[in-house]
């Protein structure tokens, strides 16, 4: 059983001020079914493929191909980014496959200046058993959990893993079903749903939306989501995030950030519709 | 005394006559510079032999520095009167009777202040503020309270004319701490400098997040370990100057500062440096913190005279002195690189254990060294780590990391710096510039202070990265001010040119942004 939960983690960064209330750990997984155009880290989407390009490209010889698999050595490596920027599959070469107990001890070392968790990617709930046996080992430790999500994962039929989750953040990339399909390549039935399931089971603790002048109508998201949101008494957040071009790939980078009077007036929006806690980042 | 030579006269008189032309120094300066120099033409103390050899040489050769104290000190360097007993009781030597509402409590207080002396001639402690204060604000209009706080706490920065000034608050919540974080977070002065008592049994959520909040606007309050203070110098400490542990009614004679970089350079190994080397500089320089201390008491009259020390406001058996140091982390790679290795403070885990073999030379030292007027903390002296002065060059503050060499995560600083801490009760601390505007999240940084105090961290300081007022080394200073004596203008507070040489020559500006 245990070798079944090994996941693919791209990163754990020790202490994060911006994936939830407090200094919370944040650990990284890798592979998400979506494909939004303006993804910031569009090397975690996939799995690698070892085709070898980024071995022949890495300035330190920290890549090596070895029987079909790409090893790499955490010593040599300069953190250049060269083997992600080459890769023309969304992955990346820089994976570290871990049992639950194994992400569990490094977040450990991070304790006690940190109050929780906090397991995002790629989309951490490609590996929900691992995230189950994860989360029980970090209440174990007094640390409280949450999830990242793009909300492609079917919350309402597992109540195991909400029983061990603090909190959903969930990302409402749009709130129509052919702009979602426009901005992110798939539909948003079950990002919706989860939406309205997980404040009903007040087990959502914020919604997200990128504002991206010109990609989509993200007043009317905001709008909407700020809408259904109200109708639930717990005291969700919504964090308005500005586009910035960071991290983002070459061929979507040339989007404007919208300006703060923007952002502003978006908050207002929501504020309008009965949202208490607001966020512009 | 003993006589001097005339061309040391001669020399003192041009410099004299510099400071009367000088365009740059406000009159205050001017009048501070002059006595320094008056007090450089005294000789009446008893050096220890060799003690000159390691004193009186250039920043790079330097291994004793006894930060501008003076020939003859005229008083301790640092004064902690009990601001409790003057509310109560008046002072009749100023005429004051004990006040009755918040206006007398602070028109009180502000007189006060201007008889206090420390080597800045300026009070180096200003009082537990909240506590001071909490009785007048109970049950008047709390918009009154709040504005006459402000007025005292802009009064306190516009004539208070250096930064090394410290109020206190915390570690209990209080409706006067509350009132004096929100109006600190509408201003963004250098004076007083603040820090929060924070305990994990008597600190309020709320008391620490207004804290934060207020320190990420405005550079303070800094957050000391309650506990930690408690358990070596008593509950009746005080945060005074830079980041320093003192008691209430004491203070501290002296300090004078190790160059430990200095003196590793006079070193041929890590065993040389360590039961030779450091031992010897050791040795003198207690002896010399020895003779100040004994001036101060038997001879300078200051404790028979004053009327702090007559009026019980200090008591002479609650002083201490600082055994300070600086350049750890200098030391430490100095000495790496003369055993052939490249590990670096801060960065390498053999180099760090040097760090720490050093400390436990340096602590052992102290607890065998006696000095009969300290009876206060155990007859004696208390570790210090200095922050370092404007003209350092090449020094790294205490036992910081190096500018520059930070760890790339924030938990692998925190996780150094809780190495060294603990050696120090009359003051250490490290400083973090943080991105407000990207994290918006104050909780980030108290679960970061929480943590802290469960981990041995003495003292925290945070600020906003994209602040005017910062903190240099312990010390406030507004980057509009340095800028402003950069251009040649005056500037009120003496303490913004050691921030102008920190900037130069410390790049105090280019901090790791958490």
């Amino acid at each position: 059983m245990s070798n079944s939960l090994k996941v693919p983690v791209n990163r754990i960064i020790p202490f994060s001020s911006v994936d939830g209330p407090g200094n919370r750990t944040a650990v990284f997984l890798q592979g998400c079914g979506f494909d939004c155009k303006y993804c910031h880290n569009p090397e975690t989407r996939n799995l690698c493929v070892a085709c070898g390009r980024c071995v022949q490209e890495c300035p330190t010889g920290a890549l090596t191909l070895v029987d079909n698999k790409v090893i790499f050595d955490y010593n040599k490596c300069c953190k250049c980014d060269t083997c992600i920027k080459v890769c023309k599959h969304g992955a990346s070469p820089r994976i570290r496959w871990m049992e639950p107990a194994e992400v569990l001890e490094e977040v450990k070392s991070n304790m006690p200046f940190i109050r929780g968790v906090t397991t995002s990617g790629g989309e951490c709930t490609t590996y929900p058993e691992f995230l189950k046996e994860f989360f029980r080992l970090c209440k174990d430790v007094g640390l409280t959990t949450l999830i990242d999500s793009n909300g492609s994962y079917d919350f309402s039929k597992d109540r195991e893993l909400l029983e061990v989750t603090d909190g959903v953040m969930l990302d409402v990339k749009a709130y129509d079903l052919n702009e979602h399909i426009n901005v992110t390549g798939t539909d948003n039935k079950m990002v919706l749903q989860n939406m309205e399931y997980l404040a009903s089971v007040d087990k959502l603790f914020e919604v997200r939306t990128v504002v991206v002048p010109g990609l989509f109508d993200y007043e009317g998201t905001i709008a909407e989501v700020s809408n259904k949101l109200s109708a639930y008494k717990t005291n969700i957040r919504y964090k308005i995030i500005a586009f910035r071009p960071n991290g983002v790939r070459q061929e979507y980078r040339n989007y404007n950030s919208p300006d703060r009077a923007e952002l502003d007036r978006l908050a207002e929006i929501a504020k309008s519709k009965g949202i208490k806690d607001i966020n512009i980042i | 005394m003993r006589e001097i030579s005339m061309e040391r006269v001669n020399k003192t008189r041009e410099e004299m006559l510099g400071v009367v032309k000088s365009d740059v120094l406000t009159h205050e300066q001017k009048v501070a510079n002059m006595a320094n120099l008056a007090d450089s033409l005294l000789e009446v103390l008893d050096l220890p032999e060799g003690l000159d050899d390691l004193l009186n040489k250039g920043i790079d050769e330097q291994c004793i520095c006894d930060l501008f104290e003076g020939h003859a000190p005229l008083r301790p360097r640092y004064i902690i009167p009990d601001y409790e007993k003057f509310m109560k009781e008046g002072s009749e030597f100023l005429q004051l009777d004990p006040p009755k509402d918040l206006l007398e409590a602070v028109n009180n207080l502000l007189i006060f202040y201007k008889h206090v002396p420390s080597v800045t001639n300026y009070p180096v402690y200003v009082g537990s503020l909240d506590k001071l204060l909490d009785p007048f604000v109970q049950d008047m209009d709390e918009e009154m309270a709040e504005k006459i706080i402000k007025m005292f706490l802009i009064h306190m920065d516009r004539t208070i004319l250096d930064s090394f000034c410290h109020a206190n608050i915390g570690p209990e919540p209080t409706k006067a701490g509350f009132i004096i974080l929100k109006v600190i977070g509408q201003m963004q002065d250098a004076v007083p400098n603040l820090t929060m008592k924070v305990d994990k049994d008597l600190t309020s959520d709320e008391l620490l997040l207004a804290g934060v909040n207020t320190a990420l606007h405005s550079a303070k309050p800094s957050f000391a370990n309650n506990k930690m203070f408690e358990s070596e110098l008593g509950k009746d400490y005080v945060i005074a100057s830079c980041y320093n542990g003192l008691k209430l009614g004491g203070g501290s004679y002296t300090l004078c500062r190790l160059i430990l970089g200095n003196i590793a350079k006079k070193a041929t190994d890590v065993e040389d440096f360590i039961n030779d080397k450091l031992p010897y500089v050791m040795d003198i320089m207690a002896r010399y913190m020895d003779e100040r201390i004994r001036f101060e008491v038997e001879e300078s009259g200051f404790f028979e005279n004053n009327f702090l020390a007559k009026e019980g406001f200090i008591h002479r058996d609650r002083f201490t002195a600082m055994f300070g140091l600086v350049g750890l982390a200098d030391a430490v790679n100095i000495l790496m690189e003369k055993e052939g290795k490249t590990g670096r403070f801060g960065s390498n885990k053999e180099a760090d254990d040097l760090g720490v073999r050093i400390m436990d030379k340096i602590d052992e030292f102290n607890t065998h060294h006696n000095n009969k007027y300290c009876e206060a903390t155990d007859n004696h002296f208390l570790l210090h780590a200095q922050v370092g002065i404007a003209q350092d060059i090449d020094v790294t503050p205490g036992t910081r990391i190096p500018i520059g060499e930070e760890p790339e995560e924030l938990i692998d600083h925190l996780k150094v710096i809780s190495r060294f801490h603990k050696y120090f009760p009359s003051g250490t601390g490290d400083i973090f510039p943080i991105d407000a505007t990207v994290h918006r999240n104050p909780e980030y940084v108290m679960d970061i202070i929480k943590g802290a105090i469960n981990q041995d961290i003495r003292y925290l300081s945070f600020y906003g990265s994209d602040s005017d007022v910062i903190r240099i080394t312990g010390y406030l200073v507004k980057k509009s001010e340095i800028e402003k004596l950069e251009n040649h203008e005056n500037v009120k507070h003496d303490t913004t040119a050691l921030g102008m040489g920190a900037k130069h020559n410390g790049h105090i500006l280019e901090r790791k942004v958490r």
